[in-house]
C-alpha cells in the first residue's frame, strides 16, 4: 500500500490511486490553500498559493530527503513514500507573499463585491496573509465588462487563475473566454462578438475564487451570508443534478451545483441554474377554488359565448371533505401522476386512489420533451426530457398497473366514459401540453380535480382548483434518467394558501401528524422491488437503483 | 588584438560568406559527410557527450545529455527545435551566425538531427530579425538544391526539413516551453515541468530544444574532433565529478561604454577585464568602468573590482552573478547611476513577464513601480529591503514561479542593491531627505514595443 507522509501523518493511499498534494493532504485533515487548482480541470500551477515543501523518505532507512525548492502541490503527485510538509516557516512566507503580490492591484472593493463572504482572496489573505499592507501602489478603478448574456467581468478583481478559460475549453468546448496583455496588464476577456454563450456559461462563476466573475442573475440580489444553502436536486431535466438551494426567508436567490461525482460532477447548466423564478412568479396559484356552478355546453353556433363556470374560494379545511366523499361516490377513478412529483407523492396519490377504487386507473403524466439531449466535451449532458422523476413515477404506476399507461392513455378512457373522475397532478413550469383540445376531452367528467402551479384550460374546467408546490418545496426522493435515487428536504416554505401534494395525499391518506417522506419511502422500498436499495440510508449523491437491484435479482 | 584564432566567426567578414559556395570552400559540410558516413546516432550523441559541449544559450546545459534524455526507440516523430528567438538584452551573437554564417549553424542542425533521429527541426526566430530570416531562408533553400536537406541526405538513410517560423516579439518566448507554445500557436506560456520536452515537447513529441550557436559549436565538433574543442576552454574540477567544464569556444558580445563593441569569439574562461580591455579596446573615453553585465541582463552585475572574473559557466556565479548566461557583456563607466541601471532592468521584466506566475507577474511590476518613485525622488530606505525580499523570494530557484524569467528579473535587482547599496541610499536621502511618501504621480514613460 503506497503510503504518504504529510506534515507527519501517514496517509496510505489505494493501489493505483492519482492524487495530488492538496487531494493527499486533505486526506490528513489538512487544507492547502490554492486559486488556480480545480479538480475538474487540467493543472497549470500558476497562482503558486499551495507553495508546499516536499521531498521523498528512503523505504529502506526511513531517511527523508527534502527538495531545497518550494513545489506546488497541485503539481506534485503523491506517490509511494512522499513527503509534504505544509506548515514550515518557508510556506507561511510564501503564501504570505502570494496573497500579498495578489492584492497589489486588486480593488479591495468587498464592500460592494457580490462574493465577500465566500471569497477565497478575503478567506485566504485572512488565513495566511500579512496584516500591512507595503505596496503604496494606487489600484486601478473598478472596470467591468460584460462577457455574454449571463456572466459579467470585474476585469481588476482578478487574479488570473484561468479557471474560467480552462472552463470553456476543456468542459463546455466553446473557448469563449481568452487571456488578454501580458504581466501585470493581463486580463480575461472574450473575442469581439463572440460572447460568452453555452449552456455552461453559469459554471465560470461558481470557478470564480474571487469576484471577478459576477452572475448577472445573482448580482446585487443579496449577500450570501444572509443565505441558507439547502441541498437539493435540479428538476430541470432528468440528469437530474445535484444542487444546492440557497434562500434566505423563503426567497430562492440562486441554485448552485453540488458535487456529485456519479451525476454532474462540478457543474450545472444555465437551465437549471436560472430555472427557479417561476418558484416566486407573480401567476402562481395560492389559492384552492370549488366549481359552485357549471354553465351550459356551447352549442355549435355560439361557441365564444361560453357562459362561464362560477367558483368560489373555500378553505382547506373544509375541501378535503367535501372532495373525499365526492370522490368516493364516483364509479371509476384515474389519477395522473406527473414526472414532476416525488416517488412518494406518487405512491400516495396513487394509493390513495386504489383506497377509494380498487381499480382505479394510475397513469404517467406528461413527459415533456424539448429538443434532443445536449452533450459537452466531458460528457456532461443536458436532457430533453424536462422533468425530474420519469423514472420513479414508472415504476410506482407499474407496481399499481402492472404496466406502465401513457397519460393519452388515460385521456382515451376519460373520454370513453369509462372514467368518471379524474385527478391530475402537476408541477410543471409550463403547462402548455394540457391545451384546449386535452380539456375538451376532458368534458365528460363528473368530477375533475386538477393540482398544479400556473394556470391551463384544463385547470380553467376543474371541479376543484388546487394550487401546487414547486420545486425548493417539495420533500422526498427523485429517481433520475440512470436509475439514481436521491432524497431531498425542502429549502422553501411553499406560499401560503399552498399545500404540498404530499402533505394533502398524506392527510387524504389519514395518516397521522405531519408528511414524513422517510417513512413513505421505507413503505415504498418494503414494497416495490425496484426501490429496495432505497431501504437504507441515502447519501447526499444518492443511490443507485439498479445495481442494487441487479444483486437483488441474482441473490 | 589577442591570439585566439576565430573559428565560430572564421567565417564572418568575408565577402558573400552566407553563401554555400563560400561555406563549402573553406570546409564547410565536410563534418556533417563524415558523421553521416562514420556514425550511427547513438555514437553522433556520444561524440558531442564527450566533447562537455554545455548549452549556449543561457543555462550551460550539457548538449550531449540533453539529447540522451529522449526516450530509446520511440517510433516518433521526434523533434528538434533551434531557439533563436534572442532576446536578452546586450545578446546578438546568434543574429551574427544566422546572417553572416548561416550553412555553419544549419550543418550543425543536421548532424544534431541525425543524432537525436528528429526528421522536422523548427527554426524559430524572432521576428526582430529579418536579415537572418531570409538568409536563412536562402541557406536552406541552397540545402535542399544540393541535397543537404530534404529526402536521404547525402545518400543516407535518413530525411530531414527545417522550417523557419518567425515569432511575434516577446522574451517570454526564449523560454523553451514558452517558445514550444508559441510554436504551435497557442499563448507563450511556459509549461510546467515535468514533462520535459525531451519527453512531452512540440505537439506533446519528444523535442529537443537547442540554441544557434549551440550547433555552430556542434559543426566545428564534428569537423574538427573532440580532442580539438576539449583543447580550448576551462577542464571541470578534478574535485567536482558533477562539473563538465566549460570547453570550446564562445562568442561574447560586447556593448555598452566601450571604445569597440562588437561580437568577439574567445575560448571559454577569458576574464571581464581581458575582454574588455584586449577585445573592447577599453572604456569608452578614458573613463574607469564601474560595473559589467555578466552575460545578459538577467544574469545581474559585476563591480569593477570583480572584472577578473571569468567568464566561463562557473565563473560569474561565484561572485553572487546567476551565471554565464549569454555571455554578452554590457560595460557601465563610472559616470552610470545604478539607479538608472536597476529601473531600466525592471522595466524590462515588468513588460516582458509573461504573467502566469502571480509572484513574476506581481513582483516584475511591483519593483518597477518602486523604482519609478525612487527614481522620480520619492524613494524610502525600507524600498531597498523590500526590492531584496522580492528579489530573494521570485523564480524558479526558490521555486515560486514556473520558469526563470523572474530569477532574471531577480538577479539585477539583488546585485545592485547588495553590490551598490551606499548609491542608492545615498541617493533616496538626498532627494527625499524627510523620507515621505507622496503619492504624487509618476511621469509617464513612452510605451514599450516588442521584445528588447
Amino acid at each position: 500500500m503506497p503510503t504518504v507522509l504529510v506534515d507527519g501523518q501517514e496517509i496510505e493511499l489505494a493501489a493505483g490511486e492519482k492524487l495530488n498534494g492538496i487531494q493527499v493532504a486533505a486526506r490528513a485533515g489538512v487544507e492547502i490553500p490554492h486559486y488556480c487548482w480545480h479538480p475538474g480541470l487540467t493543472v497549470v500551477a500558476s497562482c503558486r498559493m499551495c507553495l508546499v515543501e516536499t521531498g521523498t523518505r528512503n523505504a529502506e532507512t526511513g531517511a527523508i530527503t527534502m527538495l531545497p525548492k518550494l513545489s506546488p502541490a497541485c503539481q506534485t503527485p503523491a506517490t509511494n513514500n512522499s513527503v509534504f510538509v505544509t506548515g514550515s516557516a518557508k510556506v507561511i512566507q510564501a503564501r504570505a507573499m502570494v496573497e500579498e503580490d495578489l492584492l497589489i492591484d486588486h480593488p479591495i472593493d468587498c464592500p460592494i463585491c457580490d462574493k465577500a463572504g465566500e471569497c477565497l482572496l478575503q478567506d485566504y489573505h485572512f488565513q495566511h496573509g500579512q496584516a500591512e499592507r507595503r505596496a503604496d501602489l494606487r489600484p486601478f478603478t473598478r472596470r467591468r465588462r460584460e462577457m455574454g448574456d449571463t456572466v459579467t467581468l470585474f476585469v481588476d478583481r482578478c487574479v488570473m487563475c484561468t479557471r474560467c478559460v480552462r472552463f470553456t475549453r476543456e468542459i463546455s468546448g466553446a473557448s469563449e473566454l481568452m487571456v488578454i496583455n501580458r504581466g501585470s496588464h493581463e486580463e480575461i476577456d472574450v473575442f469581439p462578438g463572440y460572447p460568452l454563450a453555452n449552456k455552461l456559461s453559469g459554471n465560470v462563476v461558481d470557478l470564480c475564487p474571487v469576484g471577478a466573475l459576477g452572475d448577472k442573475d445573482f448580482l446585487y440580489q443579496q449577500r450570501v451570508w444572509f443565505m441558507k444553502k439547502h441541498p437539493g436536486i435540479c428538476t430541470g431535466c432528468s440528469t437530474g443534478c445535484s444542487i444546492t438551494v440557497e434562500e434566505n426567508q423563503d426567497h430562492v436567490y440562486r441554485l448552485k451545483p453540488r458535487t456529485n461525482m456519479h451525476v454532474n460532477e462540478w457543474w450545472m447548466c444555465d437551465e437549471g441554474r436560472y430555472g427557479y423564478h417561476h418558484v416566486h412568479h407573480e401567476n402562481r396559484l395560492t389559492e384552492p377554488w370549488v366549481k359552485s356552478a357549471r354553465g351550459p355546453a356551447p352549442s355549435a353556433e355560439s361557441r365564444d359565448k361560453k357562459v362561464p363556470d362560477t367558483f368560489s374560494k373555500v378553505e382547506w379545511s373544509a375541501l378535503l371533505d367535501a372532495m373525499d366523499s365526492r370522490l368516493r361516490k364516483t364509479q371509476r377513478l384515474a389519477a395522473i401522476l406527473s414526472p414532476h412529483l416525488t416517488v412518494e407523492e406518487a405512491y400516495l396519490l396513487a394509493k390513495y386512489c386504489r383506497s377509494i377504487d380498487g381499480n382505479a386507473w394510475i397513469a404517467m403524466g406528461h413527459v415533456p420533451m424539448f429538443g434532443e439531449d445536449q452533450v459537452f466535451a466531458k460528457g456532461f449532458t443536458v436532457r430533453a426530457e424536462k422533468c425530474p422523476n420519469r423514472r420513479g413515477v414508472e415504476e410506482v404506476v407499474a407496481h399499481f398497473m402492472g404496466r406502465v399507461p401513457k397519460w393519452e392513455d388515460a385521456l382515451a378512457a376519460i373520454e370513453s366514459g369509462e372514467v368518471q373522475a379524474a385527478w391530475f397532478s402537476g408541477g410543471y413550469k409550463k403547462s402548455d401540453w394540457n391545451d384546449e383540445n386535452v380539456a375538451a376531452r376532458c368534458q365528460g367528467l363528473a368530477t375533475l380535480i386538477v393540482q398544479d402551479m400556473f394556470r391551463s384550460p384544463l385547470y380553467d374546467q376543474a371541479d376543484y382548483q388546487l394550487p401546487g408546490a414547486a420545486f425548493a418545496e417539495r420533500e422526498g426522493s427523485y429517481v433520475n434518467c440512470k436509475d439514481r435515487l436521491h432524497s431531498v428536504v425542502w429549502a422553501v416554505r411553499p406560499p401560503v394558501g399552498v399545500r404540498t401534494e404530499a402533505s394533502l395525499y398524506w392527510q387524504l391518506l389519514g395518516m397521522p401528524g405531519m408528511y414524513r417522506s422517510r417513512r413513505v419511502l421505507d413503505e415504498i422500498a418494503g414494497e416495490i422491488l425496484y426501490f429496495n436499495a432505497a431501504g437504507g440510508p441515502i447519501p447526499p449523491t444518492g443511490v443507485d437503483l439498479k445495481v442494487n437491484l441487479l444483486a437483488g435479482a441474482s441473490a | 588584438m589577442p591570439q585566439f584564432e576565430p573559428v565560430l566567426l572564421a567565417n564572418v567578414g568575408k565577402p558573400e560568406s552566407h553563401t554555400l559556395k563560400v561555406y563549402e570552400s573553406t570546409g564547410g559540410y565536410t563534418g556533417l559527410k563524415k558523421v553521416l558516413k562514420q556514425m550511427a546516432p547513438v555514437q553522433a550523441i556520444e561524440m558531442v557527450k564527450s566533447s562537455n559541449l554545455r548549452g549556449r544559450g543561457g543555462a550551460g546545459f550539457p548538449t550531449g545529455l540533453k539529447w540522451s534524455f529522449l526516450p530509446k526507440d520511440h517510433p516518433g516523430p521526434i523533434y528538434m527545435c533551434i531557439n533563436a528567438d534572442e532576446s536578452e538584452p546586450g545578446t546578438f551573437n546568434n543574429r551574427i551566425l544566422m546572417e553572416d554564417d548561416p550553412h555553419q549553424v544549419i550543418e550543425g542542425i543536421i548532424v544534431g538531427c541525425y543524432a537525436t533521429k528528429a526528421t522536422t527541426a523548427y527554426l524559430y526566430i524572432r521576428v526582430e530579425y529579418p536579415r537572418s530570416y531570409k538568409r536563412l531562408q536562402m541557406a536552406i533553400d541552397e540545402c535542399y538544391a544540393k541535397g543537404y536537406l530534404g529526402k536521404n541526405i547525402l545518400g543516407a538513410d535518413f530525411s530531414l526539413d527545417i522550417f523557419l517560423h518567425r515569432g511575434a516579439a516577446a522574451y517570454i518566448c526564449g523560454e523553451e516551453t514558452g517558445l514550444i507554445e508559441s510554436l504551435e500557436g497557442k499563448r507563450a506560456w511556459p509549461r510546467i515541468k515535468p514533462p520535459f520536452p525531451a519527453v512531452e515537447g512540440v505537439f506533446r513529441k519528444p523535442t529537443v530544444v537547442n540554441n544557434i550557436e549551440t550547433m555552430a559549436c556542434v559543426t566545428q565538433i564534428a569537423r574538427r574532433g573532440v580532442d580539438w574543442f576539449k583543447s580550448i576552454g576551462v577542464p571541470s574540477d578534478p574535485n567536482n565529478p558533477r562539473d563538465p567544464g566549460s570547453y570550446g569556444p564562445k562568442l561574447y558580445c560586447l556593448s555598452g561604454h566601450i571604445n569597440q563593441p562588437g561580437c568577439y569569439e574567445a575560448p571559454l574562461g577569458i576574464t571581464c577585464r581581458q575582454l574588455i580591455e584586449e577585445y573592447g579596446g577599453g572604456v569608452w573615453k578614458g573613463r574607469k568602468g564601474k560595473a559589467a553585465i555578466p552575460g545578459g541582463i538577467s544574469m545581474g552585475l559585476l563591480t569593477e573590482a570583480e572584472f577578473d572574473t571569468p567568464l566561463d559557466f562557473a565563473g560569474p556565479g561565484k561572485v553572487g552573478c546567476l551565471g554565464l548566461g549569454t555571455a554578452a557583456v554590457v560595460v557601465m563607466d563610472e559616470t552610470t547611476s545604478m539607479i538608472d541601471f536597476l529601473h531600466n532592468s525592471c522595466r524590462f521584466f515588468s513588460h516582458e513577464s509573461c504573467g502566469q506566475c502571480t509572484p513574476c507577474r506581481e513582483g516584475t511590476h511591483w519593483s518597477l513601480s518602486m523604482l519609478e518613485r525612487i527614481k522620480a525622488g520619492k524613494g524610502r530606505l525600507r524600498d531597498l529591503d523590500l526590492l531584496l525580499e522580492i528579489g530573494d523570494t521570485i523564480g524558479i530557484i526558490p521555486g515560486t514561479t514556473i520558469c526563470g524569467l523572474s530569477d532574471g528579473a531577480a538577479w539585477p535587482i539583488k546585485n545592485a542593491i547588495r553590490k551598490f547599496r551606499g548609491e542608492f541610499e545615498e541617493y533616496i536621502k538626498r532627494t527625499n531627505p524627510t523620507g515621505h511618501l507622496e503619492t504624487k504621480a509618476v511621469p509617464a514613460l513612452p510605451i514599450l514595443a516588442g521584445a528588447h
